[in-house]
């Protein structure tokens, strides 16, 4: 023994929590994969009237239901080919993700905030409201989402604003849900103790101490969620309750489209290519939060 | 194990209730007085319109209103159509065989290609056929199945003109409804082709209908028999030279059953939902396609009727899982 140093061993030993988080998300290539397709989604919903070469709701009276440029009859002028109206199909997917990015970013926000605050109070309340709330939220949990959120945007009428709130109310439990437990197992443990003890506030309680160590499932819960606000909007759309023509919204897209569907496969098949491929990436990409977040499934 | 039941059993009622003042409360918030949507474009007298007031109980005080809903749900009137002027109840039971038959064909193309990807992918852990199989199912779970039912339709009736696009049966058969199933009433009608034509008109339904539910199935199956593979007794079976089939199809798989059991139970919510996508596309006469249109239609008895019995499925579902998860699973029953 010969000198004890007074100052604590260096913090440069122990990589920084975004660097381990890194190191465990890139581990898994699916998810990085994922990453970069989102990166690619986000970027065309932010550029995307200087990506689009034409205005989505231009029509051009000469090319319509114009085949894809490499078949025949299809002209690079319109790479994807033209709709029933002479829509550059190009122009619309691209404007569409702005439509897609927006309504997974809101329903994603109004439905964390909500379900956390809730689910925080849940598990800090007494008892008897701590009862009703579950209550109310398996009560939600007890019809269909989509159906829920269909009949929702019938009573609010339909629009893309109302399928979004419809879907934010029907995944708020989810994070109630999420956020209770989690908020249950953390305040038996010694740190709240010790912060209670030294005369935190019920408010500092809830918000700085519990909920950063109850994030990480509310983080891979909220990525899913992502791409399942997406789907619903567009199935939503494509039952006619969501965005209405002649907004180029993917599903929406799909339910003009549906007539044409043996007389011209591209104008049904790219939108829902575009749903899906944008959906499986946020999924590879949630797969990989998860194995980076959730330490019991970390190879230590 | 009868005091675990009275508890979850406790925990229906309310939610029972709270599901009955949610579709009580349906056509009272939307917009607009439901009589005069009731009427149409024809109008009504002032007369008539008192009377319409008089006989939905509209002139009474709301908690009234709601005890002699909840009164009449109990006793089975969940009031009458605006369109059809037939009771809501008996349209439902009308249509549920259709939706029921659906469901039951797509959980067994789930179960019966599910369960078996999951056991494949977890056995070869990190091979190829791991990664395909996961990947597909990935790809299957992140699937717009409205889209995917268009994409079927166009290859297999559009180019191969394998399977109709519509309906239940050619309508070229016709014989009266006995179970309301059907593959069932085609046999008994003994019609030659019937059968064949039921058949036919299933198959892309079920298949997209059985999509999300395959995938979370394979997902699921493979997680739960990675965990129990890496059980001490798994050791044991093959340290005993048990045959890897044998351990893997016994030993294994049955007791990474239980969770899934669980998911399939509580995909009946997941089928719904998707009921009605998938019905209307096919134009399959089922609850879904009834409620999408009584939707556009501006029938709220049925919509609000529908909501109810709906959740009320769902509910009584979850609620048999629970139980059932509970006999087998004795741990559960203390919580």
């Amino acid at each position: 023994m010969a000198e004890l140093s007074a100052t604590p061993p260096k913090t440069e030993d122990r990589p920084s929590a975004l660097r381990e988080f890194w190191y465990y998300f890139s581990e898994n290539r699916g998810a990085v994969m994922g990453l970069w397709v989102f990166a690619a989604f986000v970027f065309c919903a932010a550029f995307a009237p200087l990506l689009a070469p034409y205005d989505p709701t231009e029509q051009f009276r000469n090319h319509i239901l114009q085949p894809p440029a490499w078949q025949e009859g299809g002209s690079w002028a319109f790479p994807l080919g033209t709709d029933p109206l002479g829509r550059d199909m190009l122009s619309r997917l691209i404007m569409g993700s702005r439509y897609s990015f927006f309504v997974g970013i809101v329903v994603v926000c109004v439905a964390v905030t909500g379900g956390v605050i809730v689910g925080l109070l849940s598990g800090f309340a007494p008892k008897w409201v701590d009862t009703m709330i579950m209550r109310v939220m398996d009560i939600i949990l007890s019809f269909p989402s989509l159906l829920l959120a269909l009949v929702l945007v019938a009573i609010l009428g339909p629009s893309l604003t109302n399928a979004m709130i419809a879907i934010a109310i029907v995944f708020q439990p989810h994070y109630v849900r999420l956020t209770r437990a989690s908020v249950l197992a953390e305040r038996q443990k010694d740190y709240v103790t010790s912060a209670r003890v030294a005369g935190a506030s019920k408010a500092r309680l809830m918000f700085k101490t519990v909920l950063p160590n109850c994030l990480a499932p509310i983080i891979v819960q909220a990525a899913l969620s992502f791409s399942t606000a997406i789907l619903d909007a567009a199935a939503l759309g494509f039952l006619g309750m969501g965005a209405q023509p002649p907004t180029p919204e993917w599903g929406t897209m799909l339910a003009e489209a549906r007539e044409f569907i043996l007389r011209a496969w591209w104008v049904v098949t790219f939108p829902g290519l575009a749903i899906l491929v944008t959906v499986l990436a946020i999924n590879l990409m949630g797969d990989g939060l998860r194995d980076a977040l959730d330490p019991k499934l970390k190879r230590s | 194990m009868f005091g675990y039941f009275l508890t979850r059993l406790g925990m229906f009622i309310p939610t029972f209730l709270g599901v009955t003042l949610i579709s009580f409360m349906f056509i009272r918030v939307l917009p607009g007085d439901p009589i005069i949507v009731m009427a149409g474009e024809r109008g009504m007298s002032e007369e008539r319109y008192q009377e319409m007031v008089e006989k939905l109980g509209f002139d009474k005080p709301v908690l009234e209103q709601y005890w002699d809903y909840l009164v009449g749900v109990l006793h089975g009137d969940l009031g009458e159509s605006f369109v059809t002027k037939k009771p809501v109840w008996d349209e439902f039971f009308a249509l549920f065989p259709a939706t029921l038959e659906l469901s039951i064909c797509a959980m067994i193309f789930a179960v019966a290609l599910g369960l078996p990807a999951g056991v494949i992918a977890a056995v070869n852990r990190g091979k190829f056929f791991d990664r395909a199989l996961m990947s597909s199912a990935l790809i299957g779970y992140s699937m717009p199945i409205f889209w995917w039912a268009l994409l079927l339709i166009i290859v297999f009736s559009g180019n191969l003109g394998w399977t109709p696009v519509s309906g239940r049966i050619d309508l070229l058969y016709y014989f009266p409804s006995v179970t309301g199933f059907m593959l069932i009433d085609s046999l008994l009608s003994g019609q030659e082709g019937a059968f064949g034509s039921a058949v036919r008109h299933l198959i892309l339904p079920t298949i997209v209908l059985g999509t999300i539910p395959l995938a979370v199935i394979a997902r699921q199956t493979r997680s739960a028999m990675l965990e129990v593979l890496g059980e001490d007794y798994i050791r044991t079976a093959r340290a005993k030279g048990l045959a890897p089939a044998r351990i893997n199809g016994l030993h294994a798989l049955r007791n990474a059953l239980i969770p899934v059991i669980t998911v399939i139970g509580l995909s009946v919510g997941t089928l719904l939902a998707g009921a009605i996508l998938t019905e209307t596309i096919f134009s399959w006469p089922g609850i879904g396609k009834w409620m999408v249109d009584s939707i556009f239609r501006r029938d709220y008895p049925v919509v609000q009727g529908g909501l109810l019995m709906i959740a009320v499925i769902v509910m009584l579902v979850n609620l048999l899982v629970d139980v059932l998860y509970g006999v087998i699973n004795p741990k559960i029953r203390r919580r």
